[in-house]
């Protein structure tokens, strides 16, 4: 849901700005909205999830209105319009992963990380979420990690252990 | 060994770069059709070739082509289906992220052959890593002169670039791609205007799938004539699988079309047979939205002929008894996993995916996967089996775009053909919360099948 309780100003960086604008050149003159999924991931990349005001920015940079930032932001599921954790563990629940195991895996990253899907540890590092199918099916089951969505595959238990072990000790 | 037109090279050491793909006789189909063809003869020859959709719909792609129109003055464009979320397939997954020239050569062509001076990959937004690689590789083609102003000198222009997806099983229906591309919401398009005449920005605009893009190359390089030459009867030439589920050996195979189902199931040179020693239950064929079917007529049709990999062949018997290729997503289920448990999967699936413009589709998809859970979770009801059927009814048909058929067909095969699993969820709804029911007669010979469905 999209909720506004306080407004806080941001500012993209001047780096950020000149990849929307090299983002634009791609399409034909009047068609920079078109410009606007890429952007939503790179404000994500940047700043971890999507604020309202991140989304008011957006519209201003592409002279669309706030609405169309809005209706798009919440639209697609990849982009998270609350702050999560550090690193968001997105593993598959869809039917070819759940046949070799998926949903174990899913319950074993909630009793070792100790939050519910969708909430965030308290040391702020870590939250999760089963996603729907991510094309994998072959190397099942499989998590993602964003903002470079890199995979993990064919995962056990104690893979899991290992991966959650490492991004603990990554700064 | 069969023949491979497409991942013929995929274990050369660095064929994802421009060099190796290069010395590997990559980009002899660009020089080849900007060099010595027109645009009309590189669409004749994809006509002959007999190549059909690989996405899912299996449409001719050269008479899809030879629809586009042309108006004077307005810009037309090809746009690259790698919006891949059909569960069960990650071939074009594959084909990115290890031979990703071949899908920029064939984007090339088939650029050429449309009349496109800008051409998109809309990749979706959780293949970063692919984006990557497919970005990389276009800076590499356009260096070496095959993308940008004037290539190989021929006065033909093309700018190749790639958009992400947001995570939007929807955007993989060509006109909700569209609409996504252009940065909206991916609410398919009422049609017609289909995308030929009026698609991105109201431009005349092809989509197709990525495997049927790289296909083109080797058409263009053989000729279509040799391609038809491959397959069997209407299925011409290679198709990508994806096997997955409880196989021994799952993952992406090309296939000569005409493939015989059990020889891609059990022998080594595929999938190499049911995992752990345990017998096949069931198989979905062609990604999760082409209807389930038992292991005797996966093997077999109901005339008692061995089921091949064909558009065809999978299709026969219609729904009662067949399937469909789809997109080739393979997924096979074996006799410890629940059929109500995996529809119900499925049913959140597509609920969790409508995008909610129509309401059989947004309503009837959360109704499924509601009545699958109570059913799942020991609180069925004998009635709940024909409510199912009749929701699954009120949905197919009666949606804009396909994804309402989509969601309907999985819950109604899985009905028609495991209904006795069903009852044995709800009539012995505890049993069933510790144990599944099994392998039961899925496997049996077909006569005592044709018996059942007669009755």
């Amino acid at each position: 849901m999209l909720s506004v309780t306080e407004h806080k100003e941001i500012e993209f960086s001047a780096d950020l700005i000149s990849k929307f604008e090299e983002i634009v050149t791609r399409y034909p003159k009047g068609k920079q909205k078109s410009a606007l999924l890429s952007i939503l991931h790179l404000v994500q990349a940047e700043y971890g999830w999507i604020s309202p005001e991140a989304m008011d920015k957006i519209a201003a940079f592409l002279q669309i209105q706030a609405i169309e930032v809005y209706e798009v932001a919440t639209f697609y599921t990849m982009f998270f319009l609350r702050p999560q954790g550090k690193f968001v563990l997105e593993v598959c629940r869809t039917g070819p992963c759940c046949l070799v195991g998926a949903e174990k895996i899913m319950h074993h990253i909630e009793n070792t990380l100790g939050v519910k899907e969708g909430e965030i540890t308290a040391d702020g590092n870590f939250s999760w979420r089963g996603v729907e199918c991510l094309a994998a099916c072959g190397m099942a089951p499989v998590l993602q990690i964003g903002p470079e969505y890199t995979f993990y595959e064919n995962l056990t238990e104690e893979s899991v252990d290992k991966l959650i072990e490492n991004l603990k000790n990554k700064r | 060994m069969a023949r491979k037109i497409l991942l013929e090279n995929i274990n050369v050491p660095g064929i994802h770069t421009f060099d190796v793909y290069r010395q590997h006789g990559g980009y002899r189909a660009v020089e080849k059709a900007l060099k010595t063809m027109t645009p009309d003869t590189v669409v004749e020859e994809v006509k002959t070739s007999g190549l059909r959709g690989r996405g899912g719909a299996g449409f001719p792609t050269g008479m899809k082509w030879s629809f586009l129109a042309k108006p004077e003055g307005i810009e037309r464009y090809l746009v690259c289906n790698a919006d891949e979320s059909e569960p069960g397939t990650f071939k074009d997954r594959y084909l990115m992220t290890h031979i990703p020239h071949l899908l920029i050569e064939g984007m090339i062509v088939s650029s050429f052959a449309l009349g496109a001076k800008t051409s998109y990959i809309y990749v979706r937004g959780e293949m970063m890593p692919q984006i990557r690689i497919l970005e990389r590789a276009i800076a590499e083609a356009k260096n070496a002169g095959f993308l940008g102003k004037n290539i190989l000198g021929s006065g033909y222009d093309l700018e190749l670039y790639v958009q992400p997806g947001g995570g939007a099983y929807i955007c993989g229906e060509e006109t909700a791609l569209i609409e996504s591309l252009e940065g909206k919401r991916g609410n398919p398009r009422i049609k017609p205007p289909f995308p030929a005449i009026s698609g991105v920005w109201a431009c005349p605009t092809v989509v197709n799938n990525v495997e049927t893009i790289a296909a083109v190359v080797p058409i263009i390089n053989d000729g279509g004539e040799e391609y038809s030459k491959l397959g069997i009867g209407r299925s011409t030439g290679t198709k990508l699988i994806s096997a997955s589920g409880n196989l021994n050996k799952p993952g992406v195979y090309e296939i000569e079309l005409g493939l015989p189902v059990e020889e891609f199931i059990y022998s080594e040179e595929y999938c190499g047979g049911i995992a752990n020693g345990k017998r096949l239950k069931a198989v979905v064929a062609g990604g999760s939205s082409v209807p389930i079917l038992p292991a005797n007529l996966i093997l077999k049709t109901i005339n008692g002929q061995p089921r091949l990999m064909s558009y065809e062949s999978l299709s026969d018997g219609g729904f009662v008894t067949g399937s469909m290729l789809g997109s080739g997503g393979f997924i096979a289920f074996d006799e410890d996993q629940c059929i109500v448990r995996n529809t119900w999967n499925f049913a959140r699936f597509y609920h969790h995916e409508s995008c909610g413009q129509c309401s059989p589709c947004r309503e009837g998809t959360g109704w499924m996967e509601k009545v699958l859970h109570n059913l799942e979770n020991g609180h069925g009801k004998l009635s709940d089996i024909d409510l199912l059927v009749d929701v699954s009814k009120k949905i197919e048909g009666n949606t804009i775009c396909p994804l309402g058929d989509a969601a309907a067909w999985p819950v109604a095969s899985a009905i028609r053909h495991f209904r006795d699993e069903f009852e044995w969820h709800i009539t012995n709804s505890k049993t069933a919360m510790e144990q599944n029911y099994g392998l039961a007669n899925y496997a049996d010979s077909l006569p005592k099948l044709e018996e059942a469905i007669q009755n």
